[in-house]
This record gives structure tokens, sequence and C-alpha cells, in this order.
């Protein structure tokens, strides 16, 4: 029983990470509708660029907040000189450019930075292991910092103009623009709110996974099934998808399947889903009359 | 029409065969002033910074050269780049055997990358030669005669842990986190080596993918246990996180911890130094910044070296000293050799090296082969981490060389 609450514990913990990355993903879903493959890559390299802040001595906060800064301005960029090219191009072509971002930024974020695991520090260091180790003041934090992220992003999208605009035009771009929405100027402020997201998430793994150009190729993945898990179209469905994610993938490794199967469960995840409930477990089931 | 066409494809196809048959058996590479040595290395990419061991290598020829060359030889060293893309090693291994017609290959880089020839080079009966990697399949001189490692196999390191545990501990549990692939399972084989029947009794096991984020849950697995020894086959980023992990969740096991995965800077700082009071490795090189190793005739014959040939090298970077401990067994193959340059010879001399030591080896570790046992190095001395830096203890332990 102890060992139980032992991997629930260990769970958990895991599962705040793919919460975060989750939660990103979701955000640039609901800004663009598409599913960005190199939004971990992004995130990676965002977290080099705040540990070249914090190491040039800036104190840590100031460096997390130039990091967001930076991050959506390089989103934005993204969008513009990047995506807004093939705007119009059929779905395939936006796949292979989110590809080939992936292994031009991954590849960039090595180059620069190189390839050996650096340390990343954490904000809420200095409170030491608790619950027997498994849950360090710094998961702790982190999940506080998701849950925060997430009520910002759930009172932006549905308590503020701006966020309504935001969605209106990713749904129905068309009719966005009649009613005097600037689509273009929305569709890259999505960018850059799903870049900054990213960051946050990048900045919360890293003390814990540490950091290398790698450290979000396996953790997508993850993140991808809870965010589906949850709805792809629902911040807080994707927060509680990413947790369970990461809870059914540890009680199905200790107990189940064994540790050789771990990342399947994810794929189950992702497959089971898609056949079964589309929409998630808290998505909205969405009909499109034609 | 098309039965013409087969013909002269056919029989162009046997010209061009008829020429290598005849080639086997003279001596590909050597003249009467020369013998030509190919290699490959990661010299761009992420692994290029093992692309320093050629240039010892290169460092180490050219003394030999200057001393009179071997067998009334000079050698010709010629190093391609594969970026560490096992793709472009069999391209640049097929240029070195088919159009630059090398006497042999030596010390290629890598496990994804020497895989991609083994059977290339097997099959054109090519010598392939003490390879710059630690996976254990170089030493199956039955179904691979011509390829040959030389450090010690993750499988030999994981065999001289055991033999540690069944010495301190006879009736120890042994929780054993391996990589979920051929590096990983080395060391799987080597803990059965030695255990044989006792394996079930005394081991659990829990793998981990290298596209895990964290190995936390496989942590708590084997605590829970009850085990009292923990082995651990993993690379760099999972060597941190268990490290931590380990000693946050208070479970203070005998812990070994390959050693690929304990480098200071890449490993122990991360993982915080305290916490891996205790840990136990491997070695079987001097290490440089050991001040026991200052005065060292071994070492001193290697500074000399550098300060000669590569003087603008760095000499705190152990590649160096591996490459000059490698390219000295190579030496003595071509020294065995006597007069007869032959593929055919080079093997029988590689497989028959009788013990000797090394300049830059540990005291005790031998260089040795045998016609049925290719592990050129199957000795190592354990090291334990104070806090600050590895200390070495006990005798050197040789592994069961499978």
């Amino acid at each position: 029983m102890d060992a139980f609450l032992l991997q629930l514990a260990a769970g958990i913990a895991t599962g705040g990470i793919y919460a975060s990355v989750a939660l990103a993903i979701v955000m640039i879903y609901q800004a663009t509708h598409h599913v960005n493959f190199a939004q971990g890559e992004m995130a990676t390299l965002s977290t080099f660029i705040a540990l070249t802040f914090i190491q040039a001595g800036f104190p840590y906060w100031v460096a997390f907040g130039a990091t967001l800064a930076v991050s959506f301005v390089m989103g934005a960029l993204v969008e513009r000189l990047i995506m807004r090219p093939v705007q119009h191009a059929p779905i395939l072509t936006h796949v292979g450019v989110y590809i080939g971002m992936l292994l031009i930024i991954g590849n960039l974020t090595g180059w620069v930075f190189g390839y050996t695991t650096k340390v990343f520090p954490s904000p809420f260091e200095g409170g030491g292991p608790m619950f027997g180790g498994l849950l360090s003041a710094h998961q702790l934090g982190s999940v506080g910092v998701t849950l925060a992220v997430l009520v910002l992003v759930y009172l932006f999208f549905t308590k503020t103009s701006l966020g309504l605009a935001m969605r209106a035009a990713a749904y129905n771009p068309r009719s966005a623009r009649l009613v005097g929405i600037r689509v273009d100027v929305m569709l890259a402020l999505g960018w850059g709110l799903a870049a900054a997201i990213g960051s946050v998430a990048g900045m919360m793994v890293a003390p814990i996974v540490f950091l290398d150009p790698n450290m979000m190729l396996g953790i997508l993945l993850y993140a991808f099934a809870g965010a589906l898990l949850g709805g792809i179209d629902n911040p807080p469905g994707a927060v509680v998808g990413g947790f369970l994610v990461g809870v059914l993938e540890n009680l199905a490794g200790a107990y189940i399947v064994g540790t050789e199967l771990k990342l399947s469960v994810a794929l189950v995840i992702i497959i089971g889903v898609l056949v079964l409930k589309p929409s998630g477990l808290f998505g909205r089931v969405v009909f499109s009359r034609v | 029409m098309t039965t013409t066409r087969r013909l002269l494809l056919a029989g162009s196809a046997g010209a061009l065969a008829a020429p290598r048959i005849a080639a086997a058996q003279e001596s590909p590479g050597v003249t009467a002033t020369e013998i030509h040595i190919g290699s490959t290395n990661a010299l761009s990419g992420p692994a290029s910074s093992y692309s320093v061991i050629s240039r010892c290598l290169e460092g180490m020829f050219r003394r030999l050269n200057d001393e009179g060359g071997v067998g009334g030889r000079r050698v010709r060293f010629t190093v391609y780049d594969d970026g560490y893309q096992p793709p472009r090693t069999l391209e640049q291994t097929r240029r070195l055997v088919e159009r630059d017609r090398v006497a042999f290959l030596f010390n290629q880089l890598g496990t994804p990358t020497n895989n991609a020839v083994h059977r290339y080079v097997n099959q054109r009966r090519v010598p392939h030669l003490f390879l710059a990697t630690g996976a254990d399949k170089w030493a199956n001189p039955r179904e691979f005669p011509y390829t040959m490692g030389w450090q010690p196999s993750y499988r030999v390191e994981a065999q001289i842990y055991t033999k540690h545990v069944l010495e301190q501990r006879p009736n120890a549990k042994i929780a054993l986190l391996y990589q979920n692939d051929d590096f990983g399972r080395d060391y799987l084989h080597g803990v059965q080596d030695v255990l044989g029947d006792r394996f079930r009794s005394m081991v659990v096991t829990a793998t981990n993918e290298a596209t895990d984020p964290t190995i936390d849950s496989q942590i708590v697995q084997l605590q829970a246990t009850g085990a009292d020894v923990l082995i651990c086959g993993v690379i760099p980023r999972f060597a941190a996180q268990a490290i931590r992990r380990v000693h946050d969740i208070g479970w203070r096991p005998m812990m070994f911890m390959t050693n690929v995965s304990v480098s200071v800077g890449v490993v122990m700082q991360p993982a915080g130094v305290e916490k891996g009071v205790g840990l136990i490795t491997s070695d079987y090189r001097k290490d440089q910044s050991d001040s026991a190793w200052a005065n060292d005739p071994g070492m001193n014959e290697w500074r000399q070296f550098m300060q000669r040939y590569i003087p603008d090298g760095d000499l705190g970077d152990n590649n160096y000293t591996y490459g000059y401990g490698v390219g000295a067994t190579m030496i003595q193959v071509l020294r065995q050799c006597g007069n007869d340059f032959s593929r055919e010879n080079v093997m029988n001399q590689a497989r028959n090296i009788r013990p000797m030591q090394l300049a830059t080896l540990l005291p005790g570790v031998m260089v040795q082969s045998q016609p049925d046992n290719y592990n050129v190095i199957r000795q190592m001395q354990l090291q334990r981490w104070n806090g600050a830096s590895w200390e070495r203890f006990g005798q050197v332990i040789e592994g069961a060389g499978s």
C-alpha cells in the first residue's frame, strides 16, 4: 500500500510536467486550430535563453519575465515569418513546416548551447524533500505555477474581449474579419502567448529532468496524450489530462504492463481517445453543418 | 534482348568481382614503403568531442614514423568524418575499403556507427580492430571474427560489479535499472553471467527508455522490493536523476553507476555532489588529474608525447589517455606482424596479444587477446565518490570475459 501511494505521488509529480506542456499545446490549438509539433523544441530554446539570463547575473524572477517576453516575440515572429506565407496551404504543408521547425530549432539549440546536460535552478529550492522524498518543493511549486497559468489563460479567454476576439479568429476567421477583428494580429498574438506558456513549462520542467536540447522530445508525446485525453480545446481538461496520464503511466508501468511498455501506455491513450471519444473527457463536441 | 542484357550484366558483374578476389590474396594497402590504415570518427556533429582520439592516434603514428616506422614501412592513417551518422559511416567505410584500398580499419568510433558496417567488413574479411565503443557485441569471434573491441565492455563492467557485490554481501538483493536498448541490456547480461541460476532469486529489474522524462517511478518500484544493492546502466541525464532521487527518498543501497555516466561536471554536480557520496563505479585508465600519477613514468611518457606531438591538446581530456592506450595496442600488433602485413596475418596477430601493461592504464590492468576471447581489456578497479572526487579502492577485478 505504501508503495502504491509512492507510485501515485511519483505519477502526480511527472503528471505536473505533462500538464504544463499540455496546456501550451491547447493554447496554440485555441489560437490556430493546429497542433504545433515544434512546441517542445521552442520551449527548450526558451529555457536555454532563461539560463543565459540567469548566468548573466539576473535574479530568477527577472530572468523569468525576460524569457516570457523574448519567447512571446519569438512565437509572434515564427507566425509572421514562417507560418504566414503558408497560411492558405493545405494541412499537410503545415505539418511539414512544423516538423521542419522541430528539426531546425532543435539542432540550432544544440549548436549554440551544446549537447551536455545542464543544471537549471529552481525558484522553490530550500524546502527539502517532502512526502518521503517524492515531491520536492520545486515539484509542488511548479504544480502551483501550472495552475496559476491555467487560471490566467481561463480568465483571458472567457473574461476579456481580446480573448474572445482571439477565439473568434481561430474558430471562424471570415466572420471574425467581418465584425472588425484583425485576424492576422490575433494569430500572431496566439503564437506569442503559446510560446510564452511553453517557456514557463520549460522552466518548470528543466530543474526536474535537467536541461539539454532533447529535453522535451519524450515529454511532448505524453503531453499530447494528456491534451487529447482532457479535450484538445479545453485548457482545464488538458491539465487534468496531463495529471491523469502521469498517474496512469506510472501505475500501469508498476503493476500491469511493466516498465518496458510505459511509453506504449501514452500511445494507447492517444489511439483510445481518438477512436472512442475524439473530443476527450471534457472537450466540447462540435457539429459542423455544411 | 532481355537475355543478352542479363548476360551482359552478369558478365560485367563477374569482371568487377574478379579483381576483388585477386586483391584479397595480395596485401591491399601495403606497399614496400607504406601501410595504409583507415578509420572513421565524428569530426563534426554532437559527438565530435571524441574527434581528439583521432588526433591522438595521428600523433602516435607520426611519432612511430619519426622513429623509423614498423617493418621498414611508414604508417599512413586516413580518418573520414561520419558525423556519428551510421549511413555515413557505411559510405565512408566503403570508400576506405574499396577506393582507398586500406590495409585494415582501426578504432572507428561509436556503437550505432560500427553496427552499420559490422556485417560488411566481416563479409569482406577486413580487420575491424579496437573499436572506440564499449558494446559487448564486438567480442564475438565465432560469428564476427574480423571485429574486435578494446575497452572493457559494459557487460564485463557489470560482471565486475556483481563479483564485488557477492564478495561484500553474499545474500544481497540486487536491484538493476537499465536502459531498454543494446547498451542497457549489456548490464543485464553481465549480471546474469555471474549469478547464473541465482539471478531469478537475487535480482529485480526495471527498465527505462531514453525518451522517458523521469525515472522516479522505476526508482520507487525498485526500492519497494527491499533491495539493498542498486546497479544502474543508464545515460548521464538519468544517472544524475537516479543519484538525486535515491538520496531524496532515503534509500541507502550499495549503489553502482556505469562508468560512462560518472563525469563530475555532467553527472555528479547536477545530481548534487553530497548526494552521491558512496557511489561506486570503475575505471581501467589512470586519471591524469589524480595526484598519485603526478610522477608516474607511464603518465610522464604520455605527457612528453603530448608536449611534442599535440602541444595545444587539453591535458585534462581523458580521450587522450584513451587514444594513447589504444594506439599503443595497435602499434604492438603491427610490430608482431614482422614483415607480413596481409589482412590474415594482421588479424592473426591481433587475436594473439600476450598480456601486457600500457603507460596510461592502471597497474594490473592488462591488454591481451586469445583466438576465443576478444575482450582485450577485461579488468578494472573500483572507485568510490567521496563528495569531491573519485577514490580508487581494492584490487583490480577481472570480468568473466565470456
